[in-house]
C-alpha cells in the first residue's frame, strides 16, 4: 500500500515538473513571436537596455577588476616556479574571454538584474497591472516581457566583453606595474595568441546564450510567481538558482563544443 | 439578444478547477446607459463575472456576450477589439507605479489613439478634471493617496471614452469621504458619458444610492434577488433582506458547516461541559 502511494506520489510529482516545462518552453516560444513587435518600438527596449545593463555596470566592473587582480596574482605564483611568467597575460586573457568573463557575468547578471526582472514582473503581477494593460487591449508581452528580454540578451554580451577587458586591465596592473613584468611580453603574447573567432567571438557567443536563458528564466518566474509576498520571494529565489545552475551546465556543453580540438 | 442589453451572460458556467464551481448556469442581462451593481459576499463569483466579461478568464460552458458578439478569450485579436470599448477600475486601482498621475492617463491614449502629444495632454487634463485631480497630474503614484489613486484609475478607464465601464471594488478600503466621492463619480460619468457601468461591490448603500438596477449573488453565482434598489429595499424575502440590512445570521448562517459542538468538544451533551 505505501508503494502504491509512493508510486503515485512519484508520478504526479513527474507529471508536475513535465507540466512547467512544457509551460516554460511556451512562455519561451511567445516570447520571440513577440519580439519583432518590441523591436518596432525600440525607445522601449533601450530603455530596458539601460536599466538591466547600464545600471549593472557597477557590479560587472568591479568585480571584473577584482578577478583579474587574483587571477593575475595566483598565476604569477604558479607560472614563476616554471619561468614562464611572460606568459601571465596570455593566460589571464584566455581565462577571461572563454570562461570566466562569460560565466562570472552571467552569475552576477542572475543575481543582480535577473532577481530585479523576477520582482519588478512579480510585482506588476500581484498589483494586477498586468492584467490591467491587457484590459487595455495592451498585450503584456510586448509591451513588457520582450522589450526586457531582448535587452537582457542584449545587454549580457556587452557586460561580459567589459568584464574581460577590465579583468585584463587588472592583470595587467598587477603583473606589470606591480610585479614589474614586461609589459611587451605582456600585450604582444596576447596578440599573438589570442585568436579574435575562436577564443573571443566563441566567448561573445557563450554570453548571449546565458543572456537568452538568463532573461528568460528571470521574466518566466516573474510571470508565473503566486501574486503573494512569499510568492515573489520564492520567485526571485528560483531565479537565481534555476539561473545559475543552467549558466554551469550550458556552459560545460558549449566548451566541449567549442574548445575541443586543441 | 436583446437590443437593450449591452452584455449578455447566458447560461454560463466556471470554475477554476473541477472541484470549485464559482458560477453555476448563470444568465444575466446588463442594459444600455445604466448603473448595473452586483452586490455579494467575498467568493461569490462577482469578480469572476468581470473577468469572464473582460476575456480574461473563458468560461466552462455557455456564452458571454458584448454588444452581440461572443466574448472568446481564445480569440486574441477580436478580444483586443473588444476590450477597446472597454474601461475597467480594478480593485487597487493597477497604476503603473513606474509613471506619473498624467501618463497613467495617457497610457492608453498613446497605445491606441495615434494623436498628437499636445492632443493627448489637453484629453488626460480633461480626464483628469473630471475626477477633480487635475492639479496632480505631475505627482508621481507613490505620492498620491487611496483615494486618489482610485480616482487616477477611474480617469485611466475612461480615457478611451469606452462604451462599458466596469468597477471592481470601487469602494473597498475607502474613507467616507472618498467613498461618497467615488460613489458620485460613477453616477454623474455614467450620465455624463452614456456609458454602460458595471459596479460589483459589497458596499450596499453606496451602490443602492447610485445603480439603476442591482443582483444581489451568493455562494455558487446563485442570484438572490434583483431589481431597482428601493424594491430589493422593500423586499421581504428572509435573505435579501438579511442581505442589504448586512444582518449576521440568517438564510446565510453565521457558522461554517461543522460536525455538532458536543462532538468536538468530545462530550454527549453541551451542558455536561466542565
Amino acid at each position: 500500500m505505501i508503494t502504491a502511494e509512493w508510486v503515485a506520489e512519484l508520478g504526479a510529482r513527474t507529471l508536475r515538473v513535465l507540466r512547467s516545462f512544457g509551460r516554460a518552453a511556451f512562455f519561451f516560444i511567445d516570447l520571440l513571436v513577440h519580439v519583432p513587435a518590441a523591436l518596432r518600438r525600440f525607445s522601449l527596449v533601450l530603455r530596458q537596455i539601460h536599466a538591466i545593463g547600464n545600471l549593472s555596470l557597477v557590479i560587472i566592473l568591479s568585480s571584473g577588476l577584482a578577478v583579474g587582480f587574483v587571477l593575475a596574482l595566483q598565476m604569477y605564483y604558479a607560472l614563476v616556479t616554471y619561468g614562464a611568467t611572460e606568459s601571465l597575460g596570455l593566460i589571464v586573457n584566455l581565462s577571461l574571454v572563454r570562461e570566466l568573463g562569460p560565466v562570472v557575468t552571467a552569475l552576477l547578471f542572475a543575481g543582480r538584474a535577473g532577481t530585479s526582472l523576477t520582482a519588478e514582473i512579480g510585482l506588476m503581477k500581484a498589483g494586477e497591472q498586468l492584467s490591467a494593460m491587457e484590459m487595455m487591449a495592451v498585450d503584456p508581452r510586448s509591451r513588457v516581457l520582450a522589450p526586457r528580454f531582448i535587452g537582457g540578451v542584449v545587454s549580457m554580451p556587452l557586460l561580459a566583453i567589459l568584464f574581460s577587458a577590465i579583468g585584463i586591465l587588472g592583470a595587467y596592473v598587477v603583473g606589470v606595474l606591480l610585479i614589474g613584468l614586461d609589459s611587451g611580453n605582456f600585450w604582444s603574447l596576447m596578440q599573438d595568441r589570442v585568436d579574435v573567432w575562436r577564443d573571443v567571438g566563441n566567448g561573445v557567443v557563450k554570453s548571449f546564450a546565458f543572456g537568452v536563458v538568463c532573461t528568460a528564466v528571470a521574466l518566466y518566474q516573474g510571470h508565473e510567481t503566486e501574486a503573494t509576498p512569499e510568492g515573489v520571494a520564492y520567485a526571485t529565489t528560483r531565479t537565481v538558482v534555476v539561473s545559475s545552475l543552467s549558466v554551469l551546465g550550458i556552459d560545460f556543453m558549449l566548451t566541449a563544443l567549442m574548445f575541443s580540438t586543441p | 439578444m436583446n437590443s437593450d442589453s449591452l452584455i449578455e451572460i447566458d447560461h454560463v458556467t466556471f470554475g477554476y478547477d473541477a472541484s470549485r464551481t464559482i458560477l453555476d448556469d448563470i444568465s444575466l442581462a446588463f442594459t444600455r446607459g445604466k448603473v448595473t451593481s452586483i452586490l455579494g459576499g467575498s467568493g461569490c463569483g462577482k469578480t469572476t463575472l468581470l473577468r469572464l466579461i473582460g476575456g480574461m478568464a473563458a468560461a466552462n460552458s455557455g456564452r458571454v456576450l458584448f454588444d452581440g458578439e461572443l466574448i472568446n478569450a481564445r480569440d486574441r485579436e477580436q478580444l483586443l477589439h473588444q476590450r477597446r470599448r472597454m474601461g475597467m477600475l480594478f480593485q487597487f486601482g493597477a497604476l503603473f507605479t513606474d509613471l506619473t498621475v498624467f501618463d497613467n492617463v495617457a497610457f492608453p491614449l498613446r497605445e491606441h489613439s495615434g494623436l498628437s502629444e499636445s492632443m493627448i495632454h489637453d484629453i488626460v487634463l480633461m480626464k483628469l478634471n473630471a475626477v477633480g485631480l487635475r492639479g496632480a497630474a505631475d505627482l508621481r503614484i507613490s505620492e498620491v493617496s487611496g483615494g486618489m489613486s482610485r480616482r487616477v484609475a477611474l480617469a485611466r478607464a475612461i480615457a478611451l471614452d469606452p462604451e462599458l465601464i466596469m468597477y471592481d471594488e470601487p469602494f473597498a478600503g475607502l474613507d467616507l469621504i472618498s467613498m461618497g466621492v467615488a460613489a458620485n463619480l460613477i453616477r454623474k460619468l455614467n450620465d455624463a458619458t452614456g456609458a454602460t457601468s458595471l459596479v460589483v461591490s459589497h458596499d450596499v448603500p453606496e451602490c443602492m444610492a447610485i445603480s439603476d438596477h442591482v443582483i444581489l449573488l451568493a455562494n455558487g453565482g446563485r442570484i438572490v434577488a434583483q431589481g431597482p434598489p428601493a424594491q430589493l429595499m422593500a423586499s421581504t424575502d428572509p435573505e435579501t433582506r438579511q442581505f442589504v440590512r448586512g444582518e449576521p445570521d440568517g438564510p446565510v448562517k453565521f457558522h461554517y458547516p461543522a460536525r455538532p459542538l458536543a462532538e468536538d468538544f468530545g462530550v454527549d451533551e453541551i451542558g455536561a461541559l466542565p
